[in-house]
């Protein structure tokens, strides 16, 4: 616990850093446009109509979806403008969480401004017109200062949205509070959940707090108000990026998709990468298909992925195929259709298995999937949100002519506990989580290979294949990691007691691996 | 200023809303002289208020021209022509997030009066209102309503205007205050040499302020006279009803002051 918290605090500065960073740019960018928007649609009706159901409907959105629409929207025009200016940018990480969370302000900035304008007593306007004023000196003399109570709760609103939204930019690649929800969650840490819930609550509190000061000042007449409020708000900025460490360019940047096994890789590869005395920060938490794209474009210099799922995904292969060949067709395609390198295999492999309590399996005299069959009718099955939509399961079902009572999809840390708790008969679990151990479950074997193998293998961007610095550090790793090593470095990060953090058990993976 | 030019003519002036359908003005041709305090009588909807915006183009006309001082208004800049007419607004219309002193400085620092200057004007506006002059940093909302009034005044005055319009100016105030606030402006429309054109519902009011007083009714001018040639030669039944009700309300005030006596 104690521990727990520490290494929270060790991280505080890096995630608020970029939180605030994040949060503020969105903000600014939300105010310009919305404010700009507001004004011209004062003076049209119909383009106020046009503007604020738009921006409406973006608000419908949900906050994760929008985040993720961005991604291969930039991704798209970084292609475009690649081709036709020689120019191309990060579709992934700062930009499009700064869009999408701009957008996110907008509204209700601009449904405020608007609202405060139009509210203006028609008597104030009228004299506004009578004693001379022209159509901008009327807006900017008379209305907008008698709107601006109102324009300053709509910026709260939008102040207090973004602040949380930006938790959800973390598997888009941008570090925030969000970090600490996102590991929180899939390592069972709660300790990290609550800190990361508590951080952005208070950070939006303050935030929230400085700018009722200064609405306040708007509302009163009152400079020392406003002026506090902005110093407030000042400090918080400042504080928030000075704490925040230097970026350095020359870092090498680790992927690591959203579960406690790719954190405990990422970590280990941070490790070994800081042995040989180089400078690495990892990106964890990144979704599965993003992933491979953003290492094809040199956003991530290296990342562990699974042969199975480039075989199925990306090969749209579906016949078996031993774990040899599968590896050389991997390595192959990976090279020339994306440029990416196979360093090669850690060793381990991480399957989609199906997995069922052992006393179940033992009464019923279940060994394999083919065993399964007369019992599936009545049998539920979990799996993780991905694997009911996978080539892999549709394989499964083919080859056995299974089907199950009913499907269940769920947050794979839990799926375990579910079907030890016999909430599920089965779960399609992977075969080096730890938790199979944990609650003394069984591997049901799959005599017709309809699963392809899952071997994990390192890979590198394009732009780090001749490093030869970078892939000296990483070679030890290969073909280095056993399967019953990675399960106890799973099993020691994610177990209710005596919990260790990713890093931890990296460290502790590295020794038993026999790592100096 | 020679007193018999014309500072406002109304030459056949309509204003029509719905492309010609309603009549809000209808052929009114009307000359006020300069120096002149003028009067617009007339139930609600009778087009006064029309009329008198359409002298600072607040309102243009649909047919006929209006002039200013022998200028065609829709010649000249709307907004440059507005800052030279004083406009004393129905329910007072002061900005509320403005200061007294901001109130009564719009206009002239519209036109680019130096602050210096200002501040000068700004003694002689509120001693010319009769308002003290530690209200300059007060807000609206803590002024009664007389003294709200007196800031309208002093803001229509403040860029030194030849003309004021008024629209119903003292309307929301109570009898005692209406009365002297209305003698004080009669007062300072001798002393500046000022042309008023002032709305009003009460008949009685412009009886005693006004020069000459216009009668609006549906749109046109009825009847336009001093105060002397209205009561005693009403030209029609209208405007002898609307001078009767006064004329009545005099004759039974004294009728009831010589019964006690």
């Amino acid at each position: 616990m104690d521990a727990q918290i520490a290494s929270a605090w060790a991280v505080l500065p890096d995630y608020l850093g970029q939180h605030v960073l994040l949060s503020v740019a969105a903000l600014a960018i939300g105010l310009a446009v919305g404010l700009s928007l507001a004004i011209v649609s004062v003076w049209s009706p119909r383009l106020r109509w046009l503007l604020l159901t738009g921006a409406g409907l973006i608000q419908t959105i949900p906050g994760l979806a929008l985040l993720a629409l961005f991604y291969p929207l930039l991704l798209a025009l970084s292609i475009v403008t690649g081709r036709l200016f020689g120019v191309t940018f990060s579709a992934l990480g700062f930009l499009p969480s700064l869009l999408a969370l701009a957008l996110y302000s907008i509204l209700p900035i601009l449904r405020n401004t608007v609202t405060g304008i139009l509210g203006v007593d028609e008597a104030v306007k009228e004299a506004a017109r009578g004693v001379g004023m022209t159509p901008r000196q009327r807006l900017f003399k008379v209305e907008l200062p008698l709107a601006m109570p109102v324009i300053m709760a709509g910026i709260r609103t939008a102040a207090v949205w973004v602040i949380g939204t930006a938790t959800l930019s973390t598997p888009i690649g941008q570090a925030s509070l969000g970090n600490y929800i996102f590991t929180g969650l899939q390592t069972q840490n709660w300790v990290f959940v609550a800190f990361g819930c508590v951080a952005a609550v208070v950070l939006a509190l303050v935030v929230d707090q400085c700018l009722a000061l200064i609405e306040r000042g708007f509302a009163g007449r009152n400079a020392w108000l406003k002026v506090s409020g902005a110093l407030g708000l000042a400090t918080v900025l400042v504080a928030s990026l000075v704490a925040g460490p230097a970026e350095s360019g020359s870092r090498y940047v680790i992927g690591g998709k959203p579960f406690v096994e790719q954190y405990i890789l990422a970590a280990l590869i941070d490790k070994r990468l800081e042995a040989e005395g180089m400078k690495a920060t990892s990106r964890v938490g990144l979704g599965s298909t993003v992933i491979l794209d953003a290492l094809a474009a040199n956003e991530i210099d290296a990342y562990v992925d699974y042969t199975g799922t480039i075989w199925t995904n990306f090969m749209h292969r579906s016949e078996r195929a031993s774990h040899k060949k599968v590896l050389t067709e991997v390595g192959r395609w990976l090279q020339q259709t994306r440029s990416v390198t196979l360093l090669g295999p850690l060793g381990f492999d991480n399957a989609y298995a199906l997995v069922m309590r052992r006393d179940q399996a033992e009464r019923l005299n279940i060994h394999t999937i083919a065993d399964l069959i007369p019992y599936a009718a009545n049998f539920s099955i979990a799996g993780d949100y991905e694997f009911f939509a996978r080539p892999e399961w549709k394989a499964l079902k083919k080859a056995y002519g299974i089907d199950f009572r009913q499907t269940r999809e769920m947050q794979s840390t839990f799926m375990y506990k579910a079907v030890a708790d016999g909430a599920v008969d089965v779960i399609a679990g992977y075969t080096s989580d730890g938790q199979i151990a944990q609650y003394d479950l069984v591997v049901l074997g799959d005599p017709k290979q309809s699963l392809p193998p899952y071997d994990a293998i390192l890979l590198l961007s394009p732009k780090r294949a001749h490093d030869q610095k970078f892939r000296h550090a990483l070679e030890p790793l290969i073909g280095r990691v056993p399967t019953q090593a990675m399960r106890n470095a799973n099993l020691s990060a994610s177990r209710s007691n005596h919990q260790l953090t990713p890093e931890q058990a990296a460290a502790q993976l590295w020794r038993d691996i026999g790592g100096r | 200023m020679a007193t018999d030019s014309v500072a406002i003519a109304f030459r056949n002036v309509d204003k029509s809303y719905d492309c010609g359908r309603t009549l809000a003005v209808r052929v009114v041709s009307l000359e006020i002289a300069a120096g002149e305090f003028l009067a617009m009588v007339g139930t609600s909807g009778s087009g006064k208020t029309t009329l008198l915006k359409m002298i600072n183009r607040l309102v243009d006309p649909s047919a006929g021209t209006v002039e200013v001082e022998g200028q065609d208004v829709q010649t000249l800049d709307p907004f440059q022509l507005r800052r030279r007419i004083g406009y004393v607004f129905q329910g007072i219309g002061l900005f509320p997030h403005l200061t007294v002193a901001e109130n009564i400085a719009v206009t002239p620092r519209l036109v680019g009066w130096s602050a210096d200057k200002i501040e000068t004007r700004m003694s002689e506006l509120l001693d010319l209102v009769q308002l003290p002059h530690d209200v300059r940093q007060r807000m609206p909302s803590t002024l009664s309503g007389g003294q709200r009034q007196r800031v309208g005044v002093a803001r229509a005055l403040a860029a030194r205007p030849n003309i004021v319009l008024m629209d119903e100016p003292f309307g929301a105030l109570d009898p005692i205050t209406r009365d002297a606030l209305a003698r004080e402006y009669r007062a300072a429309h001798q002393s500046l040499g000022l042309t008023t054109v002032m709305i009003t519902h009460d008949m009685l009011e412009a009886i005693l302020l006004a020069d000459r007083i216009a009668v609006m009714n549906a749109g046109e001018i009825v009847a336009v006279g001093t105060p002397h040639d209205l009561l005693t030669d009403p030209k029609n039944e209208y405007v002898r009803e609307l001078i009767d009700v006064p004329r009545r309300q005099a004759s039974e005030v004294e009728r009831l002051a010589g019964a006690r006596l």
